[in-house]
């Protein structure tokens, strides 16, 4: 009992040092190459070179912060999520909550850049938040009728594929050149954000994982079902009310910024929670958060370089990388189920 | 027909135990049950009986806090629960509900551990202390062999018995039990049914379950609370609610199919012309009767004073029973009906090995029996 207890030690001590490697891996890669000692000094301040700072600490290592804060929030999102429909199959991206976010940014950006305003980065998140928690009723109102969740996710498919839809169009048909990189960042991408981007991201997303770290034990109850958490003192009508908008505002913020990256939600606290045989949230919530962070700059740093100096969106190689995960995830449930 | 609506106790019991006070319960306007007024003291067990979907689920739901009352309260130790914060509602009051869970990545002790939640601080995490509490809950409910091995693959008896020490482990006064013997194979059944009393005997909680099994309602309650149609009926001892033939009324049953003294149910027998009669008595006549009812065969019985073992069943079963009054004798009356019976019948089974002082007119039947060539191999 306790040499398994004690797994997510090693797991996470691994996850924090495979984030470090990414980290320098995505400081060191790109199209400008810079040797490591130059990294170093530029780091350590003592930098000689103005264009080699400007492409470190400007361009790199926001992305680097922001690929983390973005790729742990979803992740947390998606356990959250996991936790409420007491069901693995599910995540901001399949449930259609970052479409949902997605479309409202682009609507308000659109609103605003044709007026010739210039949409500050936390009315998209307030934008974005809006967008998720609408998506997040609409599945919760279809989960008050069916209980089965595949018709949930599908229905939250749906969603996603109307939502991402209507933002295309929304994208293809605003004339303003503004607009440009909206296509750019509807399709999930951590390219252009900056260190104030990094700041705000951290501003929301941290304060909410804190959040949900502090909910870890009622989430815990509530994991013996609404009943049981009940009986033990949960309050479990707060309790759903807090898990919705901590996971709205944690794909929201993530969504905002990078827009939707794909299925890091669903398939990290999977693979997290098979990788360190817990439960218990308290242990969860960090691993997830530094599993999904990981996870995303090691995608992002793939979509940089495999195609170099041709960048993709992140969320394509996310995609690539995390459906087989998710899919090998669907046939055990159902063998387990019909075993 | 509410008999006697309230199980009255002396009055200083009634703040320590669990008091429910004109309660209805039910779904959002749909009262399932209404006017249920139960006390039950510390050290008691009580057991609600009752039809499937009589209300004894929606009452034990209620009285948990699982469904808010529509009507009328329930207290906790003379207080209202309503008043009670949700921290000291878990003090007082566990429950175990027939609610399937599946929690992944959790061990048995893992589950039984949640039941420390109402002492635990912020985060939750538990101290040496609460993990003793556990693992002795464990032990109690004699659960180790399955504590530690993943709760979500276990079998449902098994969890069973892991959900009930969960509850045992949260230390409440009160315990609720929505069939807590369900699932549990025969022995496991009556050590938890034995486990149960010592929780109300020992530890003083005030234990309400319910239970179809009446043989294992009568065993292990002080009090059995009838439930029909959403009202209590009757409560009282088990001793008084068996009386009377009351179960079969409450049950629907057809008369004859509850035994009263144990509260086992019998299949009963065909009732037509008989086919077989059988000369029994002491307990022999037992065996022979489920398997003529098995086979689908009437028979008749004597000749059986009511004191028989036999008695009960025959009655039940036999399509006629030549009866005497208990400890009487037989005369040649009652000699002659069973002859008539005979010779009616194509077969004459002979369980009955002993003849005595007391049964005397059983070897005259007998020797009949042999008389007329009807006397068959009685192999059972």
């Amino acid at each position: 009992m306790t040499n398994v207890r004690k797994r997510w030690i090693p797991v996470l001590t691994g996850l924090i040092l495979a984030l470090a490697a990414l980290a320098f891996w995505n400081l060191y890669a790109g199209s400008t190459k810079i040797p490591v000692s130059r990294i170093f000094a530029v780091l350590s301040g003592h930098t000689a070179d103005e264009s080699e700072a400007a492409v470190i600490l400007k361009i790199r290592l926001p992305r680097i912060l922001c690929a983390m804060l973005a790729g742990g929030a979803l992740s947390v999102s998606g356990y959250l999520l996991q936790t409420f429909f007491a069901n693995p199959i599910a995540g901001p991206y399949i449930l259609g909550i970052s479409s949902g976010a997605k479309l409202f940014v682009a609507l308000v950006m659109i609103a605003f850049v044709s007026r010739g305003i210039a949409l500050s980065a936390c009315a998209q998140v307030l934008a974005a938040f809006a967008g998720a928690l609408l998506a997040t009723g609409f599945v919760l109102l279809i989960s008050l009728r069916v209980r089965d969740m595949s018709v949930l996710v599908v229905c939250g498919i749906m969603i996603g594929y109307a939502a991402s839809a209507v933002t295309d169009l929304l994208v293809t048909f605003a004339d303003d050149s503004n607009i440009v990189n909206l296509h750019n960042w509807s399709q999930g991408s951590f390219s252009g954000l900056n260190m104030t981007d990094a700041a705000l991201m951290a501003a929301f997303i941290v304060p909410a994982c804190a959040a949900a770290l502090l909910l870890s034990k009622p989430v815990g109850a509530y994991l013996l079902g609404e009943n049981l958490a009940a009986s033990l003192g949960v309050h479990v009508r707060w309790l759903r009310v807090a898990l919705i908008l901590l996971s709205s505002l944690l794909s929201a913020t993530a969504t905002a910024f990078a827009g939707p990256v794909s299925f890091v939600g669903i398939a990290v606290p999977h693979l997290m929670k098979t990788a360190t045989a817990e439960a218990r949230p308290l242990v969860l919530i960090p691993v997830c958060f530094f599993g999904g962070a990981a996870v995303t700059l090691a995608c992002d740093g793939l979509a940089r370089v495999l195609f170099s100096p041709t960048e993709v969106a992140a969320s394509s190689v996310s995609a690539v990388i995390l459906a087989p995960v998710v899919i090998a995830m669907m046939i055990r449930r159902k063998g387990a189920r019909s075993a | 027909m509410p008999e006697k609506t309230e199980n009255l106790r002396p009055e200083e019991k009634r703040t320590e135990g669990l008091l429910t006070e004109e309660l209805s319960a039910g779904y959002g306007k749909r009262v399932v049950a209404g006017g249920v007024s139960l006390n039950v003291a510390p050290g008691e067990v009580m057991a609600l009986i009752g039809c499937n979907g009589a209300g004894k689920s929606t009452i034990l739901k209620t009285i948990a806090g699982q469904l808010s009352a529509l009507f009328g309260r329930v207290c906790y130790l003379g207080q209202d629960r309503e008043t009670l914060t949700a921290g000291e509602r878990a003090k007082r009051c566990a429950v175990v509900l027939t609610d399937r869970i599946r929690p992944e990545n959790m061990t048995g002790r893992d589950v039984v551990e949640m039941g420390r939640y109402p002492y635990t601080g912020c985060f939750g995490l538990l101290c040496d202390a609460d993990r003793e509490r556990a693992d002795e809950a464990i032990r109690f409910l004699l659960a180790q062999d399955v504590a530690d091995r993943p709760f979500a693959e276990l079998s449902d008896g098994q969890k069973q018995r892991l959900l009930l020490a969960r509850a045992v482990c949260q230390e409440p006064r009160i315990l609720v039990l929505d069939e807590p013997l369900s699932f549990l194979d025969l022995r496991y059944k009556l050590e938890i049914l034995e486990r149960i009393r010592v929780l109300a005997a020992a530890r003083h909680m005030a234990v309400i379950l319910s239970v179809h099994e009446l043989d294992l309602a009568r065993q292990v309650s002080d009090v059995l609370a009838c439930v029909a149609d959403g009202k209590i009926t009757r409560v009282g001892t088990p001793e008084e609610v068996f009386a009377d033939g009351y179960l079969l009324r409450l049950f629907n049953l057809p008369e004859g199919a509850l035994d009263g003294s144990t509260g086992l149910i019998r299949l009963p027998g065909v009732k037509r012309k008989p086919e077989v009669f059988v000369i029994c008595g002491g307990g022999s006549g037992l065996p022979v009767f489920s398997r003529l009812v098995r086979l689908g065969v009437p028979f008749a019985a004597g000749i059986l004073p009511a004191h028989d073992i036999d008695y009960p069943a025959a009655k039940a079963q036999a399509a006629v029973l030549v009866e005497l009054p208990a400890y009487g004798e037989a005369g040649a009356e009652d000699l002659r009906q069973a002859e008539k019976l005979i010779d009616a019948c194509g077969e004459v089974l002979v369980p009955l090995e002993t003849f005595g002082p007391g049964n005397r007119w059983q070897k005259e039947l007998a020797d009949y029996a042999g008389k007329c060539g009807k006397e068959a191999p009685c192999s059972v």
